[in-house]
C-alpha cells in the first residue's frame, strides 16, 4: 500500500505568498524575523520624533522645547527659504517655472519611445538651459535682474547639480576623445588638465575659484560668485568623467573600429555613429555615479560662501529667535531626507533609462 | 590706495628709492634693480594699473554697497524668518549704507568665509568686511586690514549651572572645562588657570556642539567659549534657564568691521558712522525722537546731526550724515538691544559693551 502523500504546499494568494518569500526555510525564516524585529526597534521611534512626539504649532524656539522631537513650525516658516534662499519673493515664479518646464521635457524623456526622443532632446539640452539662465538671471526681456548672491537653497544645489551634470558630460566626451586622439598636442593637453583636476581635491579648485581668481583679475573686474564655483565644479567633474567614457571606449573590441573604416566612414562618423553609443551606454551606470557624486558634493560651495541648502538650513538655525534644542536636529534630518530622496529619484530615472537603452540588446 | 598690491613691491613699482630704503642693507644696488623690474612685471601681469578710485566715488557711482558678512552667527549676521540678514555687523552695514547712500537697504550681503574674507576686502570684491573679526596687530598690520573702529567687545567667558552655586570665575578652582581643543580657547583657559594658581581639568572635544553637549550631560562643570557664543549655544540647551553666563572675561575679542588700509577717506567714514551710533546713545538721541532732537538747543546735539556746521562734508558725506544713521538704522543701544540684548532671544547683558559712563568701555571720540 502507498504511503499517505502529503498534502500540498500552498501556492496560491496570501498565505502562498508568504510561505514561499518570507518562510520557505530556517534561513528566511531567521532573516524575517529579525528584519521584522528590527522593524520593531526603528520604526516607533522615529513615527514618535517625528509625528506623535512632534511639535506643530508656534513661531520661535520657545514652542520647540521640553522634549527632544521634530520642530514641524520651524520647517513650516522657513521652507521656502529652504527653497529658494532668499531669492525676491515676487519674482520666485520664475523659478517655479524654470523647474516645471524641466520637469517637463526630462520625464518624456525617460519614458516616451524612440520617436519622440530628438525633439524632446533638442528641448532640455538647448532650450532649456538657456530659457532656465534667462528666467534665474533676468535682466533681459523685461525681467528684473536677480544678482546671484540672493539665489539659495535647494535651488541653487540644483544649479550647482544640473550645471555640473550638464557640463560635465560633454566636456568629458570631448577630453577622453582628446586623450585618444593621434595628434600629440590635443592628447597632451587632455592629458595634463585631466591628471591636474583629478589630482586635487574638489575643495581646493573652490578654494582657487574664489580665493585666488579675484587677486588675478584687475581690479574692478570680477566674475560672478556662483559662476566661478560652477565652473570649477563642472571642470572637476568632467575629468572624471572623461576617464569613465575612455573607460567605455577602451572596452570595444577594435574590430568595431576597424570596421566602421572598412566601410569608409571618417573619424566623426566612426566615434559619433558605432563607438560612442555603444561606449555610453556600457559605462551608464558609471556615469549615473559620478552624477549622484557630484549631487552630494554641491555642500562643499557652502565653505566659498555660496548659500547652497545646507548652508541655508545652517543659516537658520543661527536665528536667535529658533536657536533651541530641537531645531538644529530638525534641519538636519529635513537635509537627510531631501539628499536621500534626490539621490534615490536619480537613481531610480537612470535604473529606466538603462533600461530603454539596452532595450536593443534584450530582444536579441 | 585700492589696487591689490604685491606684498615685495612698493606702491609705485618703478620708484626705486622706495625699495631702496627698505632692502639697502639685505641687497646689493643691481639686485634691487633686477627686483624693481621683475615687480613692475609681476605687477603688471597680474593687476594692470587701472584708475584710482576711492571706495566712496565706487559705491556711490554703483548705488549699493557690498558689504561681507558671516555665513551665520546668531546676533551678528542670520537670515531671519523673511530671509533679511540681521545682527550687529549686519546694522554696521546699513549704517555706513545710510551715511553714504542715503538708504539703509542699499545693502548686497555677500557671505563670505574665514578663508576668502581678506582675500575679498583686497581684492576690491566686497567694500567693507562685517564679520565678527577681532582686530589683532597681526592683521592690521601684515594682512593690510584696517580696523577702524570697535564695535563689540568679547572675549572669553565660562557657562555654569545655577545650581552649581558658583558667582565668578575665582569659584572654578579644582572644575572641569569642558572646551574645544586646537584653539585659542585651549590657550586662553590654560594661560588663566595657571597664572592665577588655580588648578582645573580640561575636557576637550573636536566641535563647540560635542563640547556643549558633554557640559549638558554632567561631564564638566563649567563650558567655555567667547561670550557671544556662550549666549547662543545657551539657548540649545534643553533647560537654559538652568544656566548661567559669569560676568568675567578672561581674553580679549575686539570685534571690528574692517576696511582696505590706503583708502583714508573709507576708512573715516566707517570710523565715524559707528562712532555715530555710540555718540548718539550718549547724547540720548534714538531713531524715535531724531527728528525733535534737530530743534534742540544742546549745541553738541545740533553739530552732530548736521543742523550747525558741517561735518559731513570733510569725509565726502553730506552736513546730515549722522542724522540718516540714527533715522534709519538706530543709535547703539537701539542696535545692540535688537540684536544681542533683551530685545532678542539672546539677551546678552551690555556688560563692556555698556558706554563708558555706564560702566563699559565704549566710548566714541567727541564730534566736533
Amino acid at each position: 500500500m502507498d504511503a499517505p502523500r502529503p498534502a500540498p504546499v500552498l501556492h496560491t494568494g496570501f498565505a502562498g505568498w508568504v510561505h514561499q518569500n518570507l518562510f520557505a526555510g530556517p534561513v528566511d525564516t531567521l532573516l524575517t524575523l529579525s528584519g521584522m524585529g528590527l522593524l520593531w526597534l526603528l520604526v516607533p521611534p522615529i513615527a514618535d520624533y517625528l509625528f506623535i512626539d512632534a511639535f506643530w504649532t508656534g513661531s520661535n524656539a520657545t514652542a520647540c522645547s521640553g522634549r527632544t522631537a521634530f520642530c514641524w513650525p520651524f520647517l513650516n516658516v522657513r521652507l521656502t527659504q529652504f527653497i529658494y534662499g532668499t531669492y525676491p519673493l515676487e519674482e520666485r515664479w520664475r523659478v517655479n517655472l524654470a523647474a516645471v518646464q524641466g520637469v517637463l521635457f526630462a520625464l518624456p524623456l525617460v519614458y516616451a519611445g524612440p520617436k519622440f526622443r530628438k525633439p524632446l532632446m533638442l528641448a532640455l539640452f538647448i532650450y532649456w538651459p538657456i530659457s532656465t539662465a534667462l528666467l534665474l538671471t533676468g535682466g533681459l526681456i523685461g525681467l528684473t535682474p536677480v544678482p546671484t548672491n540672493l539665489w539659495g537653497g535647494f535651488m541653487v544645489t540644483l544649479v550647482v547639480a544640473l550645471f555640473g551634470i550638464g557640463v560635465s558630460l560633454p566636456l568629458g566626451i570631448a577630453l577622453a576623445l582628446a586623450r585618444l586622439s593621434d595628434l600629440p598636442a590635443i592628447r597632451w593637453l587632455s592629458v595634463g588638465l585631466i591628471e591636474i583636476i583629478r589630482g586635487v581635491p574638489l575643495i581646493t579648485i573652490l578654494f582657487m575659484a574664489s580665493l585666488m581668481l579675484p587677486i588675478f583679475l584687475p581690479n574692478g573686474m570680477s566674475v560672478d560668485g556662483l559662476l566661478r564655483v560652477l565652473v570649477g565644479f563642472s571642470l572637476f567633474a568632467a575629468a572624471y568623467m572623461a576617464e569613465i567614457i575612455r573607460g567605455g571606449l577602451s572596452a570595444l573590441p577594435p574590430g568595431q573600429a576597424e570596421a566602421a573604416k572598412a566601410l569608409g566612414l571618417g573619424y566623426w562618423h566612426t566615434m559619433g555613429l558605432i563607438l560612442l553609443p555603444q561606449a555610453l551606454r556600457m559605462v551608464l551606470p558609471n556615469i549615473v555615479n559620478t552624477f549622484i557624486a557630484l549631487f552630494k558634493d554641491t555642500t562643499l560651495v557652502m565653505i566659498v560662501g555660496i548659500m547652497d541648502l545646507l548652508g541655508v538650513v545652517q543659516a537658520a538655525n543661527s536665528d536667535p529667535n529658533w536657536a533651541g534644542p530641537n531645531t538644529q536636529p530638525t534641519g538636519y534630518v529635513f537635509l537627510g531626507m531631501v539628499f536621500w530622496l534626490s539621490c534615490y529619484l536619480m537613481s531610480r530615472l537612470s535604473a529606466r533609462m538603462e533600461r530603454q537603452f539596452n532595450q536593443n540588446q534584450r530582444t536579441r | 590706495m585700492e589696487r591689490w598690491r604685491h606684498p615685495v613691491c612698493p606702491a609705485d613699482p618703478l620708484d626705486i628709492s622706495l625699495l631702496h630704503d627698505d632692502f639697502e642693507t639685505a641687497l646689493p644696488k643691481s639686485k634691487m634693480k633686477f627686483l624693481a623690474i621683475a615687480c613692475f612685471l609681476c605687477a603688471s601681469i597680474v593687476v594692470p594699473p587701472v584708475a584710482r578710485a576711492g571706495t566712496l566715488d565706487k559705491v556711490k557711482a554703483r548705488g549699493m554697497l557690498i558689504c561681507s558678512v558671516t555665513e551665520s552667527t546668531p546676533g551678528f549676521a542670520a537670515p531671519n524668518d523673511k530671509g533679511v540678514y540681521v545682527g550687529l555687523d549686519a546694522d554696521m552695514c546699513r549704517a555706513v549704507a545710510a551715511a553714504v547712500l542715503n538708504d539703509a537697504n542699499k545693502v548686497t550681503f555677500k557671505i563670505s568665509t574665514t578663508a576668502n574674507r581678506f582675500t575679498w576686502l583686497q581684492s576690491g570684491e566686497v567694500d567693507l568686511m562685517s564679520r565678527v573679526t577681532t582686530f589683532s596687530m597681526a592683521r592690521n598690520t601684515t594682512v593690510g586690514v584696517d580696523f577702524p573702529a570697535i564695535l563689540y567687545f568679547d572675549g572669553q567667558g565660562f557657562m555654569v549651572r545655577k545650581s552649581a552655586k558658583i558667582k565668578s570665575v575665582n569659584d572654578l578652582n579644582g572644575a572641569t572645562v569642558c572646551l574645544q581643543s586646537g584653539t585659542t580657547t585651549e590657550l586662553n583657559a590654560a594661560d588663566y588657570f595657571r597664572a592665577h594658581g588655580m588648578k582645573y581639568e580640561p575636557v576637550t572635544f573636536q566641535r563647540p556642539d560635542e563640547a556643549l553637549h558633554a557640559y549638558e550631560e554632567g561631564r564638566c562643570d563649567t563650558y567655555t567659549n567667547d561670550v557671544s557664543s556662550l549666549w547662543a549655544l545657551k539657548l540649545k540647551l534643553k533647560i537654559a534657564g538652568d544656566h548661567l553666563v559669569l560676568p568675567e572675561i578672561i581674553s580679549k575679542e575686539p570685534l571690528a568691521p574692517g576696511v582696505r588700509q590706503g583708502d583714508f577717506q573709507w576708512s573715516n567714514i566707517v570710523r565715524w558712522s559707528l562712532y555715530a551710533m555710540l555718540t548718539a546713545e550718549e547724547l540720548g538721541v534714538n531713531s524715535k525722537n531724531v527728528d525733535q532732537m534737530k530743534a534742540s538747543a544742546n549745541a553738541e546735539i545740533r553739530r552732530f546731526l548736521g543742523v550747525d556746521g558741517d561735518l559731513g562734508q570733510s569725509m565726502g558725506l553730506t552736513g546730515d550724515w549722522a542724522y540718516r544713521i540714527i533715522k534709519q538704522v538706530g543709535n547703539y543701544a537701539e542696535i545692540y538691544d535688537r540684536d544681542l540684548g533683551k530685545g532678542s532671544a539672546l539677551g546678552i547683558d551690555r556688560g563692556l559693551n555698556a558706554l563708558w559712563k555706564d560702566g563699559g568701555i565704549q566710548y566714541a571720540p567727541p564730534i566736533r
